[in-house]
């Protein structure tokens, strides 16, 4: 790998993390610049999504480093790393995780609440949003109503809502048909390249890692960013 | 693909010039190969012998591109025949992939390797037609489509493949 660099937003230096005696991560590499999409692939049980929660400090590290911006996340209060997943990043699950009791305008709306933004103003954000991912129809309705597809687009309105940096994305067409999954990759990564957000996007399916700028494959722990391979 | 078939199932809709049928050839069918004006000239010299079509007309000047071409009740037939009738389907069962995977177990050099090298190949090509379908019409977007899916299968053979190397090495080197 080559040596991180100022213009670099999230480097891991052999990042390592161990789940009992199974170590998940063992000496994973990788950095990203602000506005690439960056695919991890690589086989079930590889270590992607446990990559993907080290770099955005949902799991602290046993071992190496992740920094962002040059800070390293675990020298950072828990009160700091929740603040700056609040504010930095976005995320977009595979099934949407939306809140089931509030609407979908509710649920997009979340990240500029959180951050103090008031009521109507930031209903207004969210019911842009969700017009730019083309589902500003089921803004009123409630995620047990609305498809799988479009729970999705709502989920990454909500993830870009409040202007992140970085928007990590876990398996976010997993569950998804062909055609929803395209869409949702399409919206997500023009969206994304609209607003400067980088993209970490944990996926096994080359279709959507065809929607990244470059991919990093993960083996058994370990990383190989295949545009710096020699 | 069958190039007679397809000039055959063009000229259906009504007879054209030789330059017509490439024109019309290539914007539908011939993203990646456009057709050789020398190749739509011996094809329809072909299905001409063979009474699937006829020169309705020939503007003044000569040459093969001023005849006008139409389609015959046997080269309707032709065509009808050929769109019933099932395209075998591709086996596969002897690629070069496989062939490098072994040779590479058996000379002791890095299999894996080579099969994370064809991987970012396959993947480049495929951002490339993901690229180009964002921007095309539907038609565009099948085309790509098609040819995705089909480097998606072999992408699944990689990592089915990548995850099996130990087993194989063993198979092949005992």
């Amino acid at each position: 790998m080559n040596e991180a660099t100022d213009t670099d937003l999230l480097v891991g230096t052999g990042v390592r993390k161990t789940y009992g005696h199974t170590a998940a991560l063992d000496g994973a590499n990788l950095r990203i610049r602000p506005g690439e999409v960056v695919a991890v692939m690589g086989p079930s049980g590889s270590g992607k999504s446990t990559l993907l929660h080290c770099l955005a400090g949902i799991v602290p590290v046993d071992g190496g480093q992740v920094r962002y911006r040059g800070r390293d996340l675990a020298a950072m209060s828990d009160a700091e790393r929740s603040a700056l997943r609040r504010t930095e990043f976005g995320f977009v699950f595979q099934f949407g995780r939306l809140v089931p009791e509030l609407t979908c305008l509710e649920n997009v709306a979340i990240p500029l609440r959180l951050a103090g933004t008031r009521r109507r103003a930031a209903e207004a954000e969210a019911a842009a949003w969700l017009d730019r991912l083309e589902v500003a129809d089921v803004a009123g309705q409630r995620p047990g109503d609305i498809s799988g597809g479009q729970g999705q687009r709502v989920a990454v309105a909500r993830a870009l809502v409040g202007g992140p940096r970085v928007i990590f994305a876990d398996e976010p067409t997993g569950a998804l048909d062909s055609l929803n999954g395209e869409r949702v990759m399409r919206l997500l990564t023009d969206a994304a390249r609209d607003t400067g957000a980088a993209v970490v996007l944990v996926t096994h399916e080359a279709r959507v890692a065809a929607y990244s700028d470059r991919e990093i494959v993960v083996r058994d722990g370990k990383t190989r960013d295949m545009a710096n391979a020699s | 693909m069958s190039i007679g078939h397809t000039l055959l199932g063009l000229l259906e809709s009504g007879p054209r010039h030789g330059y017509d049928l490439k024109r019309a050839f290539d914007e539908r069918f011939g993203h990646d190969r456009p057709l050789a004006y020398g190749q739509v000239y011996a094809t329809m010299a072909r299905l001409l012998k063979n009474g699937l079509v006829e020169v309705e007309g020939i503007e003044p000047g000569g040459g093969p591109e001023r005849k006008r071409y139409a389609i015959t009740e046997a080269g309707v037939t032709d065509v009808e025949s050929w769109l019933a009738q099932a395209e075998k389907p591709e086996p596969y069962l002897q690629t070069t992939l496989y062939t490098k995977v072994v040779l590479a177990l058996l000379t002791g050099r890095s299999a894996a390797e080579l099969l994370d090298t064809q991987r970012a190949e396959h993947l480049r090509l495929m951002r490339e037609l993901t690229r180009r379908k964002a921007g095309g019409d539907l038609a565009d977007q099948l085309i790509c489509d098609h040819a995705l899916f089909h480097l998606e299968a072999d992408l699944r053979w990689l990592e089915l493949t990548a995850a099996r190397l130990d087993e194989l090495a063993a198979e092949v080197t005992a």
